[in-house]
């Protein structure tokens, strides 16, 4: 299976990559539009600023492949700010347009609780789900932002609670993404990448 | 459903090496940090802590290394430091393998520092490493692995690195650390109180009365300990059992 990262010079990609290569899945790094195409998933790792990624993706001339290659149904799997950098824009770099896969907008948590949302939560399940098949419902996953996508219409099909309900994780069609971090989430985490990669082997 | 409160083992390394001493004093050796992190890791640990107390910079391609090795025991968040003093170093560490970095004698000597390191990495990756210790009616903040005094009131010293840019706080007690007597409730709580970010609390942890005593009159988020893990004295699964019977949110090994 040929599953490439996209790499823009930020990200976790060390961390997904190890996740990966413990399921038996080598992977590898896609930093140009060329290395986008011709393979059977995509994975969008994230952790840092979105107007960062944004610019990089831009600065790259990776955000015109990367929405082609998910127009030709190319399984696309975003993580944390991954899914983030899928919404139109973000409270976080109000300049900066996302990959507007969705047309909903990325806003700052309100401030009624501890921010950073750092830590090990659990999911509200809004209708099946192919990323979140298998998993018990009181599973818990390792968050740690403090922008969140408020609403993603019929694309949200798990949220989590902390100072206000937020999507958690989202599919629509080959698009697929969760605010938390599967590779970082033990035995649960390793489960979702599983379950990606089954969109990615079910493809051709 | 809520965010649970966090157990997270502690490998403080001379760099390659578990060492653990008592009030920050007397090291011994405990053991090979990668074997130790393999083992949390399964046992159910939410995060683990790696700290390199030597913190030279001779040392410091092998404490990457370290990280390196200990990064690909985890399926859990990993954070690392000892010694950070710019950005580049904070990159070195992130780039090995860990998620967040921790920051102490640095950031008091240079507060910018934690705003160019959260510019750079975002908030979520910075913990700012507090090591204070009861002086008179206040806690002072003490640098150098916990050797010189700073004269820094030490929750004055959290609510400023918060605005910053750290965060998270990770606050070690001196008067406690090594010496299983009990978390410092009061200067946890009190540097809780005082932030809006997630706090560790660090330094006393013996039983598991003592962990549910810091998350409730401590107010943690998160708890930190080295050798009831490193020497089995508590085990990961049985602490978190008895504060999930204790009402605390706790995610369980599995």
């Amino acid at each position: 299976m040929n599953i490439a990262l996209v790499e823009y010079g930020a990200g976790n990609l060390p961390s997904v990559e190890r996740a990966l290569r413990l399921l038996g899945v080598q992977s590898r790094r896609a930093s140009t539009p060329e290395a986008l195409s011709g393979c059977d998933a995509l994975i969008l790792p994230g952790v840092g600023h979105f107007g960062a990624l944004m610019r990089s993706l831009g600065e790259r001339s990776l955000v015109a492949p990367l929405r082609d290659a998910v127009s030709r149904g190319t399984p696309l799997l975003g993580i944390c700010l991954g899914l983030q950098a899928m919404f139109a824009t973000s409270d976080e770099a109000p300049g900066d347009a996302g990959l507007s896969l969705f047309p909903q907008k990325v806003s700052a948590l309100p401030a009624t609780d501890r921010l950073p949302h750092m830590g090990w939560n659990q999911l509200r399940r809004a209708r099946p789900s192919k990323l979140l098949e298998g998993i018990p419902e009181d599973a818990y996953f390792y968050f740690a932002h403090s922008y969140a996508a408020l609403d993603a219409g019929d694309a949200g099909v798990a949220y989590c609670d902390h100072c206000t309900p937020f999507v958690a994780a989202l599919e629509q069609k080959n698009v697929f993404a969760t605010q938390f971090h599967p590779e970082k989430s033990g035995p649960v985490g390793a489960k979702i990448l599983t379950n990606f990669l089954r969109q990615a082997g079910n493809k051709g | 459903m809520s965010l649970a409160h966090r157990i997270i083992p502690c490998l403080d390394t001379d760099g390659e090496r578990v060492v653990k001493g008592v009030n920050f004093v007397n090291l011994r050796d405990a053991g090979d940090p990668a074997a130790l992190a393999a083992r949390y890791n399964i046992e159910g640990a939410d995060e683990l802590v790696v700290l390199d107390i030597a913190a030279s910079r001779d040392h410091r391609p092998t404490f990457l290394e370290t990280i390196r090795r200990v990064a690909a025991e985890l399926a859990i968040p990993l954070t690392a430091g000892g010694g950070v003093a710019n950005v580049d170093e904070g990159r070195a560490i992130l780039r090995a393998g860990a998620d967040k970095l921790t920051v102490n004698t640095a950031a008091i000597r240079n507060p910018p520092l934690l705003t160019a390191l959260a510019a750079e990495f975002g908030s979520q990756a910075v913990v700012l490493a507090i090591d204070a210790k009861r002086v008179g009616g206040r806690w002072e903040a003490f640098v150098r692995g916990g050797s010189v005094a700073t004269g820094i009131d030490a929750v004055e010293w959290a609510r400023q690195g918060v605005d910053c840019g750290a965060g998270e706080i990770l606050i070690t007690s001196m008067d406690k650390d090594g010496t299983r007597s009990g978390f410092d409730c009061p200067l946890t709580a009190a540097i809780s109180r005082a932030v809006s970010v997630p706090v560790i609390a660090s330094g006393g942890a013996d039983t598991p009365e003592t962990f549910l005593e810091v998350f409730r009159e401590g107010r943690a988020d998160a708890a930190l300990a080295a050798s009831i893990f490193h020497d089995s004295i508590q085990g990961l699964g049985a602490l978190k059992r008895y504060l999930g019977e204790n009402g605390v949110s706790v995610r369980q090994a599995g």
